[in-house]
């Protein structure tokens, strides 16, 4: 019985059935989003074991301490140059289209807000994915094709502890201060163009600064930073802890972690203004 | 290191593998193997490429889960184990792997002291002395200490690896591949150095090689893997009498005989 329908279903892929290609596209399809799931649901698990690893012992403090070098001050610079230029094109941006309706005025407040709220901590989560995440993925995909994520496990010492707590925790920690520090080269850098460039008062630009902004706009902005930060680093460790054998896969799960990180960063970015703002 | 095969049964079994199996996909790896490993003596287990040697050593070390069967060590069962039990087995573990898998960012000797400052709580200072002491024992000048995985050659990362492997006196030591990589006469000195630092420690080994002069120089037992079993098992003084035509084809490293290899 069974043989007769496998035959009968062989003749009628062979005989070009429209159904049966419909049957194979939604099988495709089907497929796809299984596949789909299965992945999210490898790093959800993935991310809540790492959660879970952050805050039962054993610690590694010193492993804490170089991450937190690594990933926080070695970003500095990146995170520094990249919120001065921005808020010097912002202010230059906002003065060319807000002089058409004379209100030159609302510049000081379209930077401080635009900073604090959205280009500080996306571009700063954009940076630091492309650095920071690219390199622990690199680092922890290297030490998996080369065993020494095994040798970890053979010494007693748990790689969750080991390698992924130390990298989540200083991720989401100093993503947050890097944020703030970009806050403020930011806003100096529209304050630079906007006194020395385009002759504004440094009193009223700075009291106009200051009459805009809330606590609201820097602090929704810091816990997007340490939710980047949380997703860079989950997303380098996952993808390393997880890649193929060889040169090319490393080279594929830097990669598959750079970009995932930046695609949820954009996403959770909506998701978070949503919750602060709408 | 040669023995009798009445001491296989005399001795008692520190690592028993009973009806294990390991898939990945369709492709069936370790195919119901038994496989017993005396206490204190050293079995080699030899076969070619792609037969299952590191799936059986994986499994072995928890490294991988079998799809079914019973791995004991020390009578103790160690598939489904829980994370204390898993621990415990591993403080009696040593592992030197193929390709060394030292820490890149450590120095040498923080890769030697590794297992007992983070496995065991060893302080800082107690370790670095341990580790001084089995850098020397493994024939290197003590300034390694002080230099970095990428600053010395293959052959020393090996021994630095081997260092590793005995730094916590294991009770079982596993050798993945040993000599692979390295010129005959440094292969030669890496097998004296494992019987030397094996038989000092009075532990159990479990090796996985191709090469036929690191097996014989080692084992005090052989056993061959092919298609995922074990097809014969005896003294190391029996391999060349085997009577097994798959044994003496591996050994003699012929192309023509019943195990066949797909080249292309």
């Amino acid at each position: 019985m069974t043989s007769d329908v496998a035959q009968q279903d062989i003749t009628n892929r062979k005989s070009g059935n429209p159904i049966n290609w419909a049957l194979d596209l939604c099988a495709l399809v089907g497929g796809g989003i299984l596949n789909f799931l299965a992945a999210v649901g490898r790093l959800a698990d993935f991310a809540i074991r790492s959660v879970m690893h952050c805050f039962t012992p054993p610690f590694y403090p010193s492993q804490l301490l170089r991450q937190l070098t690594d990933i926080g001050y070695y970003s500095l610079p990146v995170v520094g140059m990249t919120a001065l230029f921005t808020g010097m094109v912002l202010a230059l941006q906002s003065y060319t289209g807000f002089t058409r309706f004379n209100a030159e005025g609302a510049i000081a407040g379209v930077v401080v807000l635009s900073i604090t709220r959205e280009l500080s901590p996306v571009l700063a989560g954009l940076m630091v994915a492309g650095r920071v995440g690219a390199a622990i993925a690199a680092e922890i995909g290297t030490m998996r094709v080369t065993e020494q994520i095994d040798a970890l496990r053979t010494l007693s010492v748990n790689p969750f502890k080991y390698l992924i707590a130390p990298r989540v925790i200083a991720a989401t920690l100093t993503l947050p201060l890097l944020v703030l520090i970009g806050d403020v080269i930011g806003v100096y850098g529209g304050y630079i163009v906007s006194i020395y460039s385009l002759g504004f008062s440094p009193t009223t630009y700075l009291t106009q600064t200051w009459d805009v902004v809330t606590d609201m706009d820097v602090i929704s902005g810091l816990w997007k930073a340490a939710v980047f930060g949380f997703i860079v680093s989950i997303m380098g460790c996952y993808h390393g802890f997880n890649s193929a054998r060889g040169a090319q896969g490393v080279g594929a799960a830097t990669t598959n972690a750079v970009v995932s990180s930046s695609i949820l960063i954009l996403i959770f970015n909506y998701l978070i203004t949503q919750i602060f703002f709408s | 290191m040669s023995d009798k095969k009445a001491d296989v049964q005399a001795s008692a079994d520190k690592i028993v593998l009973k009806n294990v199996s390991k898939a990945f996909g369709a492709n069936r790896v370790l195919n119901n193997l038994d496989l017993t490993v005396p206490a204190g003596k050293s079995l080699v287990v030899i076969g070619g490429s792609g037969t299952g040697k590191s799936v059986l050593l994986k499994s072995v070390l928890g490294l991988l889960t079998p799809d079914s069967g019973s791995i004991l060590i020390d009578g103790q069962e160690s598939i489904g184990s829980d994370s204390k039990t898993r621990s415990n087995f591993m403080k009696k573990f040593g592992m030197l792997f193929q390709g060394g898998a030292l820490f890149d960012s450590l120095k040498i000797w923080e890769n030697v002291s590794f297992g007992l400052v983070h496995g065991q709580g060893m302080s800082k200072k107690d370790a670095k002395l341990i580790a001084v002491e089995k850098i020397r024992a493994v024939g290197l000048r003590p300034e390694v200490a002080e230099l970095y995985p990428a600053e010395i050659s293959g052959g020393m990362q090996k021994r630095v690896g081997l260092a590793r492997a005995v730094a916590s006196s294991p009770e079982i030591i596993f050798f993945d591949e040993p000599t692979t990589g390295l010129d005959p006469i440094m292969a030669d000195v890496i097998n004296d150095l494992i019987v030397d630092q094996v038989k000092d420690l009075g532990a159990t080994a479990l090796s996985i090689t191709h090469d036929m002069a690191s097996a014989r120089k080692i084992a005090d037992f052989v056993a061959m893997i092919h298609e995922g079993e074990i097809i014969w098992k005896g003294p190391v003084a029996d391999l060349d009498h085997s009577d097994n035509a798959y044994v003496d084809q591996f050994i003699h490293g012929r192309a023509d005989g019943p195990i066949t290899r797909r080249v292309a």
